[in-house]
């Protein structure tokens, strides 16, 4: 099948709107005749199932979790993006495009980028509107701040905790349609397959993760909101749960998948301590609006920091090296999250590692406590302060920016970040790859949508910092919501769809062998021993830098995993029960056949890209070097075992902007 | 450190339920507590024993879905943190550790420590929202001023994860921290004035239909709270209730 990107013709800032004033929409009295299933209640499916409801349509959403708001976009910290220009610093929706193109090292694609950054707007606007409590000035107008990857302040936040906000807004727009029925909310259950009638996606199978039941559920479009595959690593800054079954299900089903292996590695995050570490915990990027970054200068000082022998806070300014500034004057500690991490990678391999593991590099406040003591002391007409005072006073401006941030930090960490550097270091966070959709956010099975983290559209090989609250909420409160109209459109004679048919015996049949195949294997080894060793192989060979040796070797050894795996894996319990190694198990098995398709899709990307670095296709001074002949999507079709997926490729046109090499320098 | 583990172990819902004791081995003080559990589980499985059920997420203190009772306190010793946050540093080498999962006759057990909070969400349900309807028409996020303070406050209020700690920990399982504070989130806003008084009323009404008991101002709830929701919203709910009943 040929790949339609369907992205409408005409000038790139008319598109949308003259896509919106042609496109079929459906009668109200239709749409309460019209079910949608929404899998997944993160920003994009909470925020598209509330806006579905509001349309008319009868929505059913599903979560793993025991609430909509327990989805793990509650864990972003930092801020949303949006084109307002409210500090008349030059932003436009050009600029907030321009700068996502580029971010993303020019391979998304333009059409949809733009609409993205079109909407930004209008989801502030919305969510003022729903009470979310944006942080404010003393005039009572909103508040921005500065992320990496751009020169603008168009960042809107609430304390460290904006993901969580912004979901519990969504989430409160769920309980208004949830409590007019308009809403069915499926709390702990987990979808397993997707089911397809006629070439076109007709329900979903579930599992009750209490009951351990199997239940069909029928719809006239499936939307697929089910968040990113970090978990693929293990340790990731992604949930316990968050998994890629959903996403994987409906590509064994014909949907293709896109740019597996852009994945993002953020470069602010705890480092580890130990083996038995479950997961790797973020401290927003937007600490480096006021952190320094910096590792000591001579491998001395670091032995003697290692070995408990020399403090941080001992060495003179001419002893640190503050690698960012230094290589990136302009952007300096607010490049991009790809440049950060792999700048932490660059001196920690060299040696300059800052803790026991050599895997730390400190992120500083000392100088922002000076400069805001400074400011705080003159706006309080206090005369000739101490510097002690001065430190206590900038001390007290960055705990009401980021105080939660700090005391997490505190906790996990057991030092005091307000008087020694924290410690930080680059983990998996989030994934650019996903299921391939059009502009319509469609997958290649019709009626199946896949929207927020879960697609691939509109980061390319990078995402900039608050740009994932933003799609999501684009996504599920002003694009879905249209484009979907369209498809359902042909939909108003269909009638109530039928889960007593062959399709759906099939499917239930195929997923409940699966879970009495995992249960009556009893193996020998955990599905954790699994989980982890693919991690390894993950982080090792199609992690920060890439190459073509470990990736091949990588594609055996997952494949070599994934056939273990099926023959000694264990769970305990019953299929009948709530039983989260057997939910576990099959999240992890879909993880393992992922696992390969990524690694094989970085071995054919011969380039380095945002998140993708080939070793082999470096810049002289270690910079990504992008290929021409790369710029374009690629699309997996699944042929069975992931070794034999299909490529297909979406050619990546830029007519609205010039692809550069692109420097922070 | 080696420790003893006394857990709740129940089957299912209309299971009876008993304490069962456990033995864990080379545990580093760096471990959160949920690490401890995962360390425990596989040594279950080891043995062919069924693993402890118990809630958990995002790990890092925000989702609310962790929610164990630990030697009597809602989310064990520490303060300001969830049972994912709580470090293995809290405790001491040669410990009995009590587990229990959150105790509240509206929070049902489904499994060990796992329980059904869906209470809360039926709460929300009735009106703990603002009643707007998407679109790409509403006013500008600048046209209405709000002051720092309310913002602050708000935002405040609004941190609650809906984890439960208060109900566990309140004597008479009383859910009114959990409330006042989605309460106070919207009186602060000048968004939510316009449905102030049938959302206190209606939310207070479906939290005594759930089950929880009334406040009777100890406290211990805010000293729970691994958020630090204060009480003054438990206050403000009760003036906004009396001010909704006065008015009809």
């Amino acid at each position: 099948m040929a790949l339609n990107s369907k992205v409408p013709h005409g000038p790139l800032k008319d598109k949308w709107t003259d896509y919106k004033n042609k496109i079929n929409l459906v009668n109200p009295a239709n749409k309460r005749h019209i079910d949608v299933i929404v899998v997944g209640t993160g920003l994009a499916g909470g925020s598209a199932a509330a806006t579905l409801a509001e349309l008319g349509y009868n929505v059913k959403s599903f979560a793993y979790q025991d609430s909509p708001r327990r989805a793990h976009s509650i864990a972003a910290q930092g801020g949303i993006n949006a084109a307002k220009n409210y500090q008349g610093d030059g932003d436009s929706t050009y600029r907030l495009f321009y700068d996502t193109v580029k971010g993303g090292d020019y391979r998304s694609r333009e059409a949809n980028v733009y609409r993205l950054a079109e909407v930004s707007a209008n989801i502030i606007d919305q969510c003022v509107a729903q009470g979310v409590p944006f942080a404010r000035d003393y005039g009572g107008l909103l508040d921005n701040r500065s992320f990496g990857g751009v020169l603008v302040s168009r960042t809107f936040y609430a304390k460290g905790q904006t993901g969580q906000q912004l979901l519990l807004g969504a989430y409160s727009a769920m309980n208004r349609q949830i409590a007019r029925g308009k809403i069915e909310m499926f709390n702990r259950h987990e979808m397993l397959d997707v089911v397809v009638v006629d070439g076109k996606a007709r329900g979903i199978i579930a599992r009750n993760l209490v009951t351990g039941e199997i239940e069909r559920h029928s719809a006239h479009a499936v939307v697929i909101a089910s968040g990113g595959y970090g978990n693929v690593y293990f340790l990731s800054t992604n949930a316990m749960g968050s998994n890629v079954t959903a996403g994987w299900k409906v590509h064994k089903k014909g949907a293709y998948f896109a740019n597996p292996c852009y994945t993002q590695i953020h470069p602010t995050c705890i480092p580890r301590s130990g083996d038995y570490q479950s997961k790797l915990t973020l401290m927003s990027e937007s600490l480096r609006n006021d952190g320094r970054i910096w590792v000591p200068k001579n491998l001395e000082d670091v032995k003697a920091i290692r070995e408990g022998k020399l403090k941080p806070t001992d060495l003179t300014e001419e002893q640190r090296d503050y690698y960012l500034e230094r290589r990136y004057p302009a952007f300096g500690n607010l490049v991009p999250r790809d440049v950060a991490s792999r700048a932490a990678k660059e001196r920690c391999d060299a040696g300059f590692g800052v803790n026991a593991t050599g895997e730390a590099v400190y992120l500083d406040f000392a100088a922002s406590f000076e400069r805001y003591g400074s400011e705080q002391a003159k706006i309080q007409n206090i005369s000739n302060p101490s510097p002690e005072k001065i430190k206590q006073l900038g001390q007290e401006i960055v705990r009401a920016k980021y105080g939660n941030l700090f005391q997490m930090y505190e906790k996990i960490v057991d030092e005091n970040p307000y008087e020694t550097p924290m410690m930080i270091y680059p983990a998996v966070h989030y994934t650019m790859g996903g299921v391939w959709v059009d502009y319509n956010l469609m997958t290649t099975i019709p009626g199946c949508y896949a929207i927020g983290e879960a697609n691939f559209s509109d980061h390319g090989a990078n995402r900039l910092g608050a740009s994932a609250l933003m799609q999501g909420l684009a996504d599920g409160y002003f694009v879905l919501p249209y484009t979907i109209g369209d498809y359902l459109s042909d939909d108003i004679r269909t009638g109530k769809i039928s889960t007593d048919t062959p399709e759906f015996d099939a499917a239930e049949k195929e997923v409940t062998e699966r879970i009495n195949f995992l249960i009556n294997n009893k193996g020998i080894h955990s599905v954790d021993h699994y989980h982890k060793k693919l991690g390894k192989i993950m982080w090792d060979k199609c992690g920060m830098s890439r190459n073509k040796e470990g990736l091949e070797e990588a594609i055996e050894e997952i494949s070599a995993l994934r056939e273990d795996f099926w023959k000694n894996v264990l769970v305990p319990g019953t299929a009948n029960e709530y039983n989260e190694q057997l939910a576990k198990a099959g999240r992890v098995a879909d993880f393992l056949e992922l696992g390969e398709l990524f690694a094989k899709d970085a071995l054919v990307r011969e380039e380095s890209a945002g998140g993708h670095f080939r070793e082999e296709y470096q810049t002289e001074d270690g910079e990504a070097k992008r290929m021409k002949e790369f710029q374009f999507v690629s699309a997996w079709e699944y042929k069975g075992e992931p070794k034999n997926a299909v490529l297909h490729k979406e050619d990546l046109a830029y007519e609205n902007i010039e692809v550069k090499e692109r420097s922070y320098k | 450190m080696n420790l003893t583990l006394k857990i709740w172990r129940q089957l299912d819902a209309s299971d009876k339920g008993k304490m069962v004791d456990y033995k864990v081995t080379e545990i580093s003080e760096h471990m959160s507590f949920l690490e401890m559990m995962d360390v425990l589980n596989e040594q279950l499985i080891a043995s062919g024993k069924e693993p402890v059920a118990f809630d958990h997420d995002c790990r890092e203190g925000i989702c609310g879905m962790c929610s164990m009772y630990i030697n009597g306190e809602a989310h064990g010793p520490d303060r300001g943190v969830t049972t994912c946050q709580l470090h293995m540093r809290m405790f001491k080498d040669g410990d009995t550790i009590t587990i229990e999962p959150f105790r509240a006759a509206a929070f049902p057990v489904i499994k060990d420590l796992v329980v059904d909070r869906s209470a809360f969400d039926r709460i929300q349900h009735s009106g703990g929202y603002i009643s707007v309807n998407t679109s790409g028409n509403t006013q500008d996020a600048n046209a209405t001023l709000i002051s720092k303070t309310a913002a602050d406050k708000a935002m405040d209020a609004a941190t609650c994860i809906g984890c439960g700690a208060c109900v566990a920990t309140c004597k008479n399982s009383s859910a009114m921290l959990f409330v006042g504070a989605k309460v106070s989130q919207y009186a602060l806003l000048p968004q939510g004035q316009v449905e102030a008084t049938d959302r206190v009323m209606n939310m207070v009404h479906q939290m005594d239909l759930e089950g929880f008991g009334n406040c009777t101002n100890t406290g211990a709830c805010e000293i729970e709270c691994p958020k630090g929701i204060s009480l003054e919203n438990i206050a403000r709910m009760n003036r906004e209730f009396l001010k909704a009943s006065v008015k009809g």
